[in-house]
């Protein structure tokens, strides 16, 4: 009797209605079949993808032997850990200036270190790939120097995202506290380091984690700053998945998409999956 | 407190904003810059462009068969939009008054695909859509099953079960992109509905409203920014969509931002590539600016 001694559904539970259950289970698994299938066929048998044969994990042997494809997982790991950084700096610095400051052309600066969200990113990728040219940035450097160009490509469009997940959050600072920290004798430097940034850690938990993700999956900027010995993860499964479709491709994808549900964890851990998805 | 003036503290302000100055001019406007004056130019032997400020570039832009494809790229936007905004204003609403407990996870269901890497979730995607794949199987069965209840009332079977090519055609396409940029819609949506005034639902109800009419008469003006903003959210990057219509798509499914791409591998025209790049960023102005027109209507009534 248990299925009628639950409470009746009030009007506004929309989301106990049945079909608004079915929609978003239908959804879910509209989001999530195709990455479980994915991973599930990471561990099949067969060449061919198609029909499975049986468990195996040669596919993730063979994929963690490829050079080249560990080469270019870690030409990816390391852009984006140094465009995370730098993001980091510029996007607070940037946020902190247009929260804090009046000056001239506000409105045109605000909009212009947005834009490089809304400029698509083929033509983004297309300006560096015109601007590195002009410019004859060496392209013979050792590593890590010769990803410079691509680091720089994505610094560009994720310290803006940064920008404005930190601005939101400033929003709600009280500046009564700064106040009150210069009042007891604190600098400038020092209310920045003791009093700002502990109020806006979470939006800086979530900007890192926005920066590091939409840099590792950039794929179309960085087949434009790329060249042959810089080879990021994104280029290389890409050039794997025009010449076929194999298991190892699944099992590199499927370490990825590990690596990023344990970076989500990492920082829902550390902020709390309420403050992550309130400061998206 | 009111912001500062710049003047008040020059040297704070300088170590604040000179950096991210310098940075969004040399690293973006003047690529662009860049971009933009050489669209103006055109090819002298292979390597060479000379600016010359033609706008043959321009003009062939215009021929039939590039507007052609910002037509079809248009509308296969607004399509995926459509799509998107259909199936996620649901999935919004659900997460909108899912309990507290619930509420946090179904955010992090729609935002965890969000993050996972674009190109991975378009492979995924493939290997479901392709003719030995699930979809196909899924579909074969269906039809094994509809044959097997006509031969059950006593009627012909039907013809054996083909594969359908549900990749390389403008439906992978579409289907990618609705994939692809869910969760680009649902997350503003759902950040409108949250701000939402419940009592005014409630009111609407008690009066004697159906749900229906509710969402249609209350919930959707008063959530009209949210839903504004996903639909730009969406239809932007669907626009210049590059990765889903080259893997996805078939010969007569390519989009403006393959086209640009061929003008930079193969092609090699830089010029008229240039040129499209920014009748692109054009196109997404105009865009913005209906936007933000459409954002001052309510402050003059």
């Amino acid at each position: 009797m248990a299925l009628f001694a639950r409470a009746p559904i009030a009007p506004l539970e929309y989301s106990r209605t049945l079909w608004m259950r079915l929609w978003v289970g239908a959804v879910m698994v509209f989001l999530y079949a195709p990455l479980v299938v994915l991973m599930v066929f990471s561990f099949n048998d067969s060449k061919r993808n198609v029909v499975w044969r049986g468990f195996t994990t040669k596919y993730y042997e063979k994929a963690l032997g490829n050079d080249q494809l560990v080469e270019a997982l870690i030409n990816s790991l390391t852009i984006a850990a140094l465009a995370t950084l730098a993001s980091l700096v510029l996007g607070t610095l940037a946020a902190v200036m247009l929260w804090r400051f009046r000056f001239p052309w506000k409105g045109a600066i605000d909009g212009t270190i947005s834009l490089p969200i809304i400029v698509p990113e083929i033509c983004l990728g297309v300006a560096f790939l015109m601007f590195f040219a002009a410019v004859g940035w060496p392209t013979d450097l050792v590593w890590p120097f010769n990803l410079g160009a691509i680091t720089i490509a994505h610094i560009t469009f994720c310290f803006p995202f940064v920008t404005m997940v930190v601005r939101s959050r400033l929003a709600s600072f009280n500046r009564e506290q700064e106040e009150a920290a210069k009042d007891l004798g604190a600098s400038e430097a020092q209310v920045f380091r003791d009093v700002l940034i502990p109020h806006i850690k979470p939006a800086l938990v979530a900007g890192a984690l926005l920066a590091f993700t939409l840099s590792l999956d950039d794929f179309v900027i960085t087949y434009f700053t790329s060249g042959p010995d810089t080879i990021t993860f994104p280029v290389k499964v890409y050039s794997m998945v025009r010449f076929s479709v194999t298991p190892e491709v699944n099992a590199a994808s499927t370490l990825l998409i590990i690596l990023t549900v344990v970076l989500t964890f990492i920082a829902l851990k550390a902020q709390g999956v309420k403050a992550i998805a309130e400061t998206h | 407190m009111a912001e500062q003036d710049w003047k008040t503290s020059k040297r704070t302000f300088a170590a604040v904003s000179l950096p991210t100055l310098f940075w969004v001019l040399l690293f973006f406007l003047v690529p662009m810059a860049i971009v933009w004056l050489y669209s103006f130019g055109e090819n002298r032997g292979l390597t060479d462009i000379d600016i010359s400020g033609t706008l043959d570039n321009y003009k062939r832009a215009t021929e039939w068969l590039y507007l052609t494809i910002f037509g079809k790229s248009f509308a296969v936007a607004a399509l995926v939009t459509l799509i998107c905004l259909i199936v996620g204003f649901p999935v919004a609403m659900a997460i909108t008054f899912a309990s507290e407990k619930w509420r946090p996870w179904l955010l992090l269901g729609i935002m965890l695909p969000f993050w996972t890497n674009l190109l991975i979730r378009t492979y995924a995607l493939m290997m479901l859509l392709g003719t030995q794949g699930f979809a196909n199987k899924g579909l074969g069965a269906l039809w094994e099953g509809t044959s097997w209840i006509k031969t059950l009332v006593g009627l012909q079977p039907l013809p054996t079960w083909e594969p359908v090519q549900l990749l390389f055609n403008n439906f992978a396409v579409v289907f990618g992109l609705v994939y692809v940029h869910l969760p680009f819609m649902v997350l503003p949506l759902y950040a409108a509905l949250d701000r939402l005034d419940r009592s005014l639902i409630e009111a609407s109800l008690d009066l004697g409203a159906g749900h229906f009419r509710t969402i249609m008469r209350i919930v959707v003006p008063l959530a009209a920014p949210g839903i504004i903003a996903g639909v730009m959210i969406t239809l932007i990057p669907a626009l210049g969509a590059y990765l889903t219509p080259d893997l996805m798509g078939g010969t007569d499914s390519q989009m403006i931002a393959n086209v640009i791409e061929r003008q930079f591998k193969k092609a090699n025209d830089w010029p008229f590539g240039a040129a499209l790049s920014f009748l692109l960023i054009y196109a997404m102005f105009i865009l913005i600016a209906i936007q933000s027109m459409r954002k001052k209507v309510p402050e003059v009534r």
